[in-house]
């Protein structure tokens, strides 16, 4: 039989505001355990929580982005459930009136590129809980409540994916998106993107949705992938041996790439929904939400297009340059001050990408700034040096020896386009090739650009790479034709 | 000179002003009564000796250097319930005998900045979950005009202390009814704002929607100058109100003429002990012949607060108390051997049956699958109830009738029956899920003991309820009744 994916995705982002949602406390990562809890986020007897407007604003944008209505009157819930972590026994979210109402997401699937678009159910804010650890407590369990509290929005998208790899594009997406609206680092390996992944199958053909499985603990987009994969490999072989998939929550064990069953749809808590006493709607202004509406800044989508119609470039070159907002923004940089799109392209998806994934480093610290780099384009453009002898300047402004100008001048890297003295170099090559010289003139004219090469390669030798290729060529061609 | 003891909060700020004694005299002598009448009445769970003579000596410097302040230097209790900076907060519960906060909840803080006196932290029913005071863990108080009866609840302890003149004022706090009922079955005066005019931060909720601090004192004066000092705008309460705080003392000495008293029918039914009907109805005499008119009003919905409010009361407090997890603070059971027992155990041993009835009641309500027959359906109650007030104050300035359907009954006398005790706070409950702000002042004796009238007002009206109270407190003596000497 064949079978069917179909795939909806919850996923979790973390807002880069100053505080918490409910609290003054600090949201950076990575600090001494507990040192970022208050007594708000401790839940402390009598505290109470007080909403912050930046969380809101960034969730709004999001909406924005996603072409979604935006709730006027957004109010929490609580959703109780017991677990050290979560130090009120609630944790405070939003499903009523969640902030962000119906919208979408467009990807592009296939050979060519079709535009799928995936729904949005809605995206609502609530709060992340801490991290419970369970190393180096010698059997107990140490919590750590510096993440409690940090405001997440939650984005529910309808079960419109169906295959891995349409998740991965989703979710690629997603996080464009909202890092190119600066509302979230989209970090995954610090957890400020995770995702959870409803999974089911039906034969191809089939209307009804087939029983799904969610699964937990996505936080790479590898895992996603190979998540999924796996997770639907195990349920279409469970129907095929007779038996059905249950309704549960499945966690993704990385290690063994398997999913293995949480909960079942009957263990599943009963979470008590009810409004937050503590916090009152929070009413949205038309005026507010119009001026967020002017600081969303070209959106990945847009800039797609944008850099495949101004700057001519293909659609792979494109979207690997608006993946990042941060290397959109740097190839924008060098091209303007280059002026030569195809060049500040190609220097940034190939040497510049290499070499800063290889050091790990964002392009934001890159050691080459992209007006730097747009002079050393400059210099292959007016000839100053070649493209093989600006692989060897790239490389040392890398390792910080100076600027393009700079390296070429204490380097001696200046291209010799000195006529007389490359006709000496290309007349001693000839005269030292009494056979290859031969061989290229009894040869067939299609056959003869070959050969040439082996005499620019000389030449090249001969000048130590800094002989301008193009003399090169015009003179070897002009005296092998005598 | 009358005893010290017996001076309001209004007199001894004169006679501290005046010299006639200094916070340390009254502070010390205060502390000196507690010490040898709270054995019997059990009014306070927490002294602070020391706290409270530094605080009347630094008073007592201020006052030296011609500082005023109509709250500077004069003792004052805190209901258990207010987080106190170092100083134990139990909420009268296991739960919390050993939490000591590291916060001042902001009426706490807002109280010390005008400089009064903390005695210490009085008794109450335990998480404020009692109309009877019986379900504190740290034992009963006794009521100061019968020690066989209960002192009400579940600012039980605030009031006694205020009855039994053991502090002037103190604060309490009124999910349903608790600061109103004790100040009748105390015979003292006891103000519930409306919801959102007194910071609930550092408050330990039960039911957040209908949890309010207000003042308890001898006197209407004495709560419109506590009432200036707790109200207010607090950026650490969502839910409390930003509009600005009137001079509550300013109008208290306003004539009634005019003015258009509402009687819900429904308050003044055949329930109503027929003493009680006709005490309170004397009261409302003395408002007539200060120049009120009486005006019969409906308050159809009446019979469903109470049931409404056992839903909504509850559901929010199984949430609140959630947090008490043996986890951060507080109780933990001894030698957990899994979370599971960590939990149950924890909560098991440190909760008393009130809260766990209480806490069972609301976890059912919020369940899936009675969601929408019981909360639901309460949220819907509370609306129509809320709408039958402001049909009334269209016709009336202020409502009128009995705080408590009986004076304070015996001890152990409601304990095995809920319903009945849940009744104690018929008058009242509807006041809380409406919002509005409600008093309870003495307004007579039944069977030797004191009963209360109340007054509830429109939203934010407490000025017109004080002067209300003040001018009745002008003509009668009520308030003067003492149990002691």
């Amino acid at each position: 039989m064949q079978w069917e994916t179909v795939i909806g995705l919850e996923v979790h982002v973390q807002l880069s505001t100053q505080s918490k949602i409910f609290s003054g406390s600090s949201i950076a990562f990575g600090a001494e355990p507990n040192t970022q809890a208050n007594a708000v986020d401790l839940a402390m007897p009598g505290t109470l929580p007080v909403a912050n407007e930046q969380a809101f604003h960034k969730a709004i944008m999001f909406g924005l982005a996603i072409d979604a209505a935006i709730e006027k009157k957004s109010a929490f819930e609580r959703k109780n459930y017991f677990y050290p972590d979560l130090p009120k026994g609630y944790q405070t979210t939003q499903l009523e009136k969640p902030i962000v109402g119906p919208g979408h997401i467009d990807i592009e699937v296939g050979e060519n590129s079709t535009v799928k678009r995936i729904r949005i159910h809605h995206a609502h804010l609530e709060e992340d809980a801490g991290k419970s650890l369970h190393e180096d407590f010698h059997g107990m369990s140490g919590i750590d409540l510096n993440r409690a509290g940090t405001p997440l929005i939650e984005i529910v998208s309808e079960p419109d994916m169906s295959s891995s790899e349409e998740a991965i594009k989703f979710l690629k997406k997603v996080h464009g998106i909202v890092t190119y609206l600066g509302i979230s680092d989209g970090d995954m390996s610090q957890g400020s993107l995770r995702c959870d992944a409803n999974v089911s199958v039906r034969p191809v053909g089939e209307k009804k949705l087939g029983t799904r499985a969610e699964i937990k603990n996505l936080n790479s987009f590898r895992f996603i992938e190979k998540a999924i994969h796996i997770e639907v490999a195990r349920q279409i072989e469970l129907i095929e041996d007779g038996g059905t998939v249950v309704q549960e929550t499945r966690l993704y064990d990385s290690e063994k790439n398997e999913t293995r069953s949480m909960r079942s749809k009957e263990e599943a808590n009963d979470y008590r929904y009810f409004p937050c006493p503590d916090l009152l709607p929070v009413v949205i202004e038309d005026s507010v939400i119009e001026a967020l509406r002017k600081k969303i800044p070209e959106l990945p989508e847009a800039k797609l297009q944008r850099f495949q119609s101004e700057y001519a470039l293909s659609y792979y070159d494109a979207s690997l340059l608006t993946e990042l907002r941060s290397v959109a923004d740097y190839f924008e940089t060098t091209t303007k001050t280059c002026a030569d799109a195809k060049l500040s392209a190609n220097w940034i998806i190939g040497d510049l990408s290499a070499f800063l994934n290889k050091q790990g480093i964002p392009i934001e610290h890159s050691p080459v700034s992209a007006n730097q780099l747009a002079d050393l384009i400059t210099r292959i453009k007016d000839q100053t040096i070649s493209g093989k002898i600006a692989k060897q300047v790239f490389e040392a402004m890398c390792n910080g020896e100076g600027s393009a100008d700079e390296i070429i001048e204490s380097k001696g890297l200046k291209q010799l386009s000195d006529g007389g003295a490359i006709e000496a170099m290309v007349d001693d090559v000839i005269a030292k090739s009494a056979a290859q010289v031969e061989q290229y003139q009894a040869a067939e004219p299609d056959k003869q650009k070959k050969l040439l090469g082996y005499f620019v390669g000389q030449v090249m030798k001969a000048s130590k790479g800094k002989a301008n290729p193009g003399q090169v060529n015009k003179i070897l061609a002009e005296k092998l034709a005598k | 000179m009358t005893a010290l003891h017996q001076l309001t909060l209004a007199e001894i700020h004169q006679g501290l002003a005046q010299k006639d004694f200094s916070s340390r005299e009254i502070t010390q002598h205060l502390l000196d009564r507690i010490r040898s009448l709270d054995k019997t009445y059990n009014c306070f769970i927490t002294l602070d000796k020391k706290g409270a003579l530094e605080a009347a000596d630094a008073a007592d410097s201020l006052l030296a250097k011609g500082s005023e302040g109509a709250l500077l230097g004069v003792p004052f209790a805190h209901k258990d319930i207010f987080c106190t900076n170092g100083i134990r907060t139990s909420c009268g519960s296991k739960m919390l005998d050993n939490f000591v906060p590291p916060y001042d909840a902001t009426v706490v803080a807002k109280l010390k900045n005008q400089g009064v006196v903390m005695l210490g932290k009085t008794n109450m029913d335990e998480f404020a979950m009692g109309s009877s005071n019986e379900t504190s863990f740290y034992g009963a108080v006794k009521n100061p005009w019968d020690t066989n009866r209960v002192p009400g609840g579940s600012s039980g302890g605030s009031a006694a202390a205020i009855a039994a003149r053991l502090t002037p004022a103190a604060t309490g706090t009124d999910t349903g009814g608790s600061i109103r009922q004790p100040a009748a079955l105390c015979g003292i005066t006891g103000l519930k704002p409306t919801y959102g005019r007194v910071s609930r931060y550092g408050m330990i909720a039960f039911a957040s929607s209908l949890d309010q601090g207000g003042p308890m004192a001898r006197t209407a004066e004495d709560a419109a100058i506590l009432l200036n000092a707790m109200a207010g705008y607090d950026n650490k309460d969502s839910t409390c109100t930003d509009i600005p705080v009137p001079d509550y003392t300013a109008e208290l000495t306003q004539p009634l003429k005019g003015l258009r008293i509402g009687l819900p029918r429904e308050y003044f039914d055949e329930r109503l002990n027929e003493d009680m009907a006709q005490t309170v109805h004397c009261a409302l005499a003395e408002l007539e012949k200060l120049g009120a008119t009486l005006i019969d009003v409906d308050l159809p919905n009446s019979a469903l607060s109470v049931p409404a409010y056992y839903v909504i009361a509850p559901a929010e407090a199984s949430s609140n108390l959630s947090r008490f997890d043996g986890v951060r603070y507080g109780y933990r059971c001894n030698d957990p051997k899994d979370l599971e027992d960590l939990y149950t155990r924890t909560r098991s041993e440190g909760f008393g049956d009130e809260v766990k009835r209480r806490i069972l009641i609301g976890t059912y309500a919020l369940s899936a699958g009675y969601y929408d027959a019981y909360y639901r359906k309460a949220q819907q109650i509370r609306r129509l109830i809320n709408q039958d007030f402001v049909s009334a104050f269209e016709q009336v300035d202020i409502i009128a009738g009995p705080t408590s359907p009986s004076p304070a009954f015996k001890f152990g006398s409601k304990n095995n029956d809920p319903v009945s005790m849940y009744l104690e706070d018929i008058y009242t409950i509807a006041v809380n899920l409406a919002g509005l702000p409600g008093m309870s002042i003495p307004a007579g004796i039944v069977d030797k003991m004191p009963v209360g009238l109340q007054l509830v007002g429109n939203y934010f009206a407490e000025a017109k309820l004080l002067n209300v109270a003040h001018q009745y407190q002008t003509v009668t003596d009520w308030h003067k009744a003492s149990p002691i000497d």
